[in-house]
């Protein structure tokens, strides 16, 4: 039996490793992949907490969480692909579009 | 049915101005005229339908809808009709249809016809308000509306400056009255729980004690707005110039009705002036003063206009020391006679105006009698009439004031009213003679022009004539318990009319003696206009010169418009500069400037933060993200 | 013993592997650490008895979206990140510290006592993929039926956004970046 705290110190190592992606990368597409990452590590604390307690919920909530996630970056993509097509870059820092 | 005669003036307004464009100028008088002519058809239905009933319930309310409900305040538009507003809305509608009439013939020429129409109808329908109003408030909204109304139709032709001015004088020193009607209002209101004429005239005798102070000044405030809208001192100097409207607006605004709203306004609140014998006094010495000071304004007057204007604020002045004698039913009686006559003097200046291809001068007049046989004849009708000859119009209600005012003790009021019509028959006959008799002065492309009016205005003239000679009928003196006009009133002033009572308590003998001193002292003035300006034709000239000073004073009205201009005017002025120069430009742009200049800082640095890259952004809200958590760790 | 063991294996890959997707230059080689996180994330779920969510891992996961994240990568042709510059610097700093600060708050947080619910009572003996069919066939119904909408709308989405301006007018000839009116700020 492995305790929760393991999962959950995992889970929040993820992400945290996923936040410091998106804040120190500049390449749209590995944003995204730290996103996931952080989805991921959400999706294990939801089955730690769905095995501690017993009740498969949590695993449901890992399934549309996934459903979402497949979703999203699909949308993603197709904007990132779009983005690529207007400004001939991938980097966040060259597009400054959400000004006021 | 009651809201209908308002409504339909209202109506042509609305009409005028959706579809006027389409209507040409025939239909476009015709709209207005008919309004008018319905609501008078209208209110004669209802007012006979009104003296069908028993006198003591001859009061009719008509609840169009509630304006206002606020804890125990509410104010309804709702519409009364009782002896005294039906008094009015004849003399209203009957009036304003004939001017009406008149005036298609009048503003023929005129470019803005449609416009003069409109703002004719909707002066109506604010006059209708004003007089079939059953509370204050309501009242205060027609109140307001004739004053729009007048100001639209002095300033009528905009393109002339002094139009212009004489407008926004009209305008301004109404204001000053209509501060003091609406503070009465409040007080009214604040101690009598109600601005409903029936409910606060029922509570006013258990809530305010007689000459008590909240009443006195109450009243005189109420008082302050009647100078204003009815032209007596000292706010009586926009009417004069008010004469730059068309004669038509002259004749129905500035003569026949809306000048008459202060009188009106008193007479309807008699109930709340009888508990303040003090404001009483005041209205009757203001009255007086007024009929005599602005009757020897009209001696020396020139404009054919300015003459009938100091008339006019001189009558006025009569029907106020009537109220303020008591004898309300005497003023509204001259109120409705001075409407006919008065309108006819108007109408009648307008068609000699008109005749001469507007002349206005009355030096510059003469010898028209065999050229406008018409006018001159119903002008004739009317001067009688205003100078109290028997047995026109004006000889019965004026005899009635006089009488009144020496029953009631006020003989020095009574004397002054004398004085007014020595002086009224002179002016008046002064004005007859220099532009109807003597030799022809006119200029020559007026005597070129020279025309009779058209029909259209020749048959208004015609029937304010016949309304001029008969119209006091309705009041013969000396009937045993009051005249019929007294009698239809009675309902009315019933209870309050201590001073009729007075009255009547005067021997039958000093009563003769009284008419017979009024009627020589009209014909003595009549006699000597024509004595200075007929019958010796260098007596005008030498009276001028034997009083130069008194005439220099009368021409130029005591100067009391310099004196206005040098104290009110000027202080304002000075006033509004100074807060202009320093506390507006200063304090208050300082302040909104400064407000704005802290923004700009902040907003200056906070716009830093707005990069546009979704990057900061993430930065931030991963921030945010910390110190929630460390938030959520200190409990 | 041997699952805490298994546990401490696939959650030293992950972390390293994670820790290379963000340090990583080339975006190909990000994209398959962050499928061997993954796998290892799916290794993970095996040892706590979440077989069918295992399974889901590796199939939606490494499997769909990251062959897209790859294709799309092969897709735009990129090359090596350039990551120099005083600026980027900065952020990373930044970045890092933000990081460690947030960790240091989550474990602060977990280390209080928090109130967990009394754990239920164990389910029927079923298997753990017949069990969640169950699940969402009965109680997650409706969710269940919304996420198939949710694909669909994702679907049509990309389609939409993807396909470009074919639409004809002039906005379809402008060159790149013209069409915002905004220059490019390229610091590279």
């Amino acid at each position: 039996m492995i305790p929760i705290s393991w999962s959950l110190a995992l889970s929040a190592v993820l992400f945290v490793i996923g936040v410091i992606g998106v804040l120190v990368r500049r390449n749209a597409l590995v944003i995204f992949m730290s996103i996931e990452l952080m989805l991921n590590a959400a999706n294990l604390a939801f089955v730690a907490f769905s095995r501690d307690m017993q009740s498969l919920d949590g695993q449901v909530f890992v399934f549309f969480v996934m459903t979402v996630a497949a979703a999203e970056v699909a949308v993603g993509l197709a904007i990132i692909v779009n983005m690529f097509r207007l400004r001939e870059t991938v980097f966040v820092d060259e597009i400054n579009l959400l000004k006021g | 049915m009651l809201w209908l005669i308002p409504a339909l003036p209202l109506a042509a307004v609305l009409l005028n101005l959706l579809v006027g464009g389409r209507l040409g100028r025939k239909g476009v008088g015709w709209l207005a005229c008919g309004a008018v002519g319905l609501a008078f058809l209208v209110a004669l239905r209802a007012v006979l339908r009104l003296a069908a009933l028993p006198e003591a319930q001859r009061t009719v309310t008509d609840t169009v809808y509630t304006w206002m409900r606020v804890g125990d305040f509410s104010a309804d538009v709702s519409f009364l009709l009782d002896p005294l507003s039906a008094v009015m809305a004849l003399v209203v509608t009957g009036v304003g249809f004939l001017i009406h009439v008149y005036s298609t013939g009048y503003m023929a020429h005129d470019a803005s016809y449609r416009r003069f129409f409109l703002y004719l109808n909707l002066f109506m329908f604010a006059m209708l308000t004003l007089v079939m109003a059953d509370n204050f408030l309501l009242m205060f909204v027609g109140w307001e509306g004739v004053g729009l109304c007048s100001y639209l139709l002095i300033g009528f032709w905009y393109t002339r400056p002094s139009a212009a001015e004489a407008g926004k004088k009209a305008f301004i020193v109404n204001r000053i009255g209509d501060v003091g009607f609406i503070l009465g209002m409040l007080i009214l209101f604040a101690w009598g729980g109600s601005l409903n004429y029936a409910r606060l005239f029922a509570v006013a005798p258990h809530v305010f004690a007689v000459g008590s102070t909240v009443i006195t000044t109450a009243t005189l405030l109420l008082f302050l707005g009647a100078t204003g809208k009815s032209a007596q001192l000292p706010l009586y100097t926009w009417l004069p110039d008010a004469m730059e409207g068309p004669t038509p607006v002259s004749a129905l605004i500035h003569a026949a009705t809306m000048v008459t709203a202060g009188v009106y306004m008193v007479a309807r609140t008699h109930v709340l002036f009888q508990l303040a014998p003090v404001s009483l006094q005041t209205v009757a010495w203001i009255g007086a003063a007024t009929a005599v000071f602005a009757a020897s304004i009209g001696l020396a007057q020139n404009d054919i206009k300015r003459v009938l204007a100091y008339s006019t604020v001189s009558q006025l002045g009569y029907m106020f020391m009537a109220c303020g004698v008591g004898a309300f039913t005497a003023g509204i009686f001259h109120l409705m006679t001075h409407a006919f006559f008065k309108a006819l003097l108007f109408l009648g200046a307008g068609s000699v105006i008109h005749a001469l291809s507007d002349e206005q001068d009355l030096r510059r007049m003469g010898g028209l009698a065999p050229r406008l046989p018409w006018t001159h004849a119903t002008m004739l009708v009317a001067t009688l009439a205003i100078a109290g000859i028997p047995p026109f119009a004006g000889f019965f209600s004026k005899d009635e004031i006089l009488s009144s005012a020496f029953a009631s003790g006020n003989t020095a009021v009574w004397i002054l009213g004398l004085a007014g019509v020595v002086m009224t028959a002179f002016y008046m006959f002064r004005l007859y003679i220099l532009a109807f008799r003597g030799q022809p002065r006119l200029s020559h492309e007026a005597e070129h022009h020279l025309h009779e009016s058209p029909p259209s205005m020749i048959v208004p003239l015609a029937v304010l004539a016949a309304l001029s000679v008969l119209g006091g009928l309705v009041g013969p003196p000396m009937q045993e318990g009051g005249h019929a006009f007294a009698r239809w009133l009675a309902p009315v002033f019933a209870g309050g009319e201590h001073a009729a009572a007075a009255h009547h308590a005067v021997p039958m003998a000093v009563e003769w003696g009284l008419i017979a001193l009024s009627v020589v002292v009209a014909l003595a003035g009549i006699g000597l206009a024509f004595r200075v300006y007929l019958q010796d034709p260098g007596a005008a000239t030498r009276l001028r010169e034997r009083l130069s000073g008194l005439h220099r004073t009368l021409l130029h009205k005591y100067w009391v418009d310099e004196l206005y201009d040098a104290t009110a005017v000027r202080f304002v002025h000075g006033t509004a500069r100074s807060f202009w120069r320093f506390w507006d430009t200063k304090v208050v742009d300082g302040a909104v400037n400064g407000v704005g200049y802290v923004f700009e800082g902040f907003s200056a640095v906070l716009r830093l933060f707005q990069t546009g890259f979704v990057g900061t952004y993430a930065l931030f809200f991963t921030l945010g993200v910390a110190a929630l958590f460390l938030h959520l760790l200190r409990h | 013993m041997i699952a805490p063991a298994l546990f401490a294996v696939f959650a030293a890959i992950a972390v390293v592997s994670a820790l290379s997707v963000i340090l990583q230059r080339n975006p190909v080689t990000s994209a398959l650490f962050l499928v061997v996180t993954f796998c290892s994330l799916a290794g993970i779920y095996l040892v706590l008895h979440a077989e069918f969510i295992g399974m889901v891992q590796v199939i939606v996961y490494a499997g769909a979206i990251m062959v897209l994240f790859l294709f799309v990568i092969m897709y735009l042709n990129l090359g090596r990140d350039i990551e120099t510059g005083l600026q980027i610097a900065l952020r990373r700093g930044v970045g890092w510290l933000m990081g460690f600060a947030l960790l240091a708050a989550g474990v602060a947080l977990f280390r209080h006592p928090w109130a967990a619910g009394p754990p239920a009572p164990p389910g029927p003996p079923v298997g753990n993929t017949q069990a969640i069919g169950l699940l969402l066939y009965s109680r997650y119904l409706f969710p269940f039926e919304v996420t198939s909408m949710l694909l669909l709308v994702a679907m049509v989405g990309v389609v939409v956004i993807a396909r470009g301006r074919r639409a004809p007018g002039p906005a379809a000839d402008l060159p790149p970046g013209a069409a915002t009116g905004a220059e490019p700020r390229g610091d590279a």
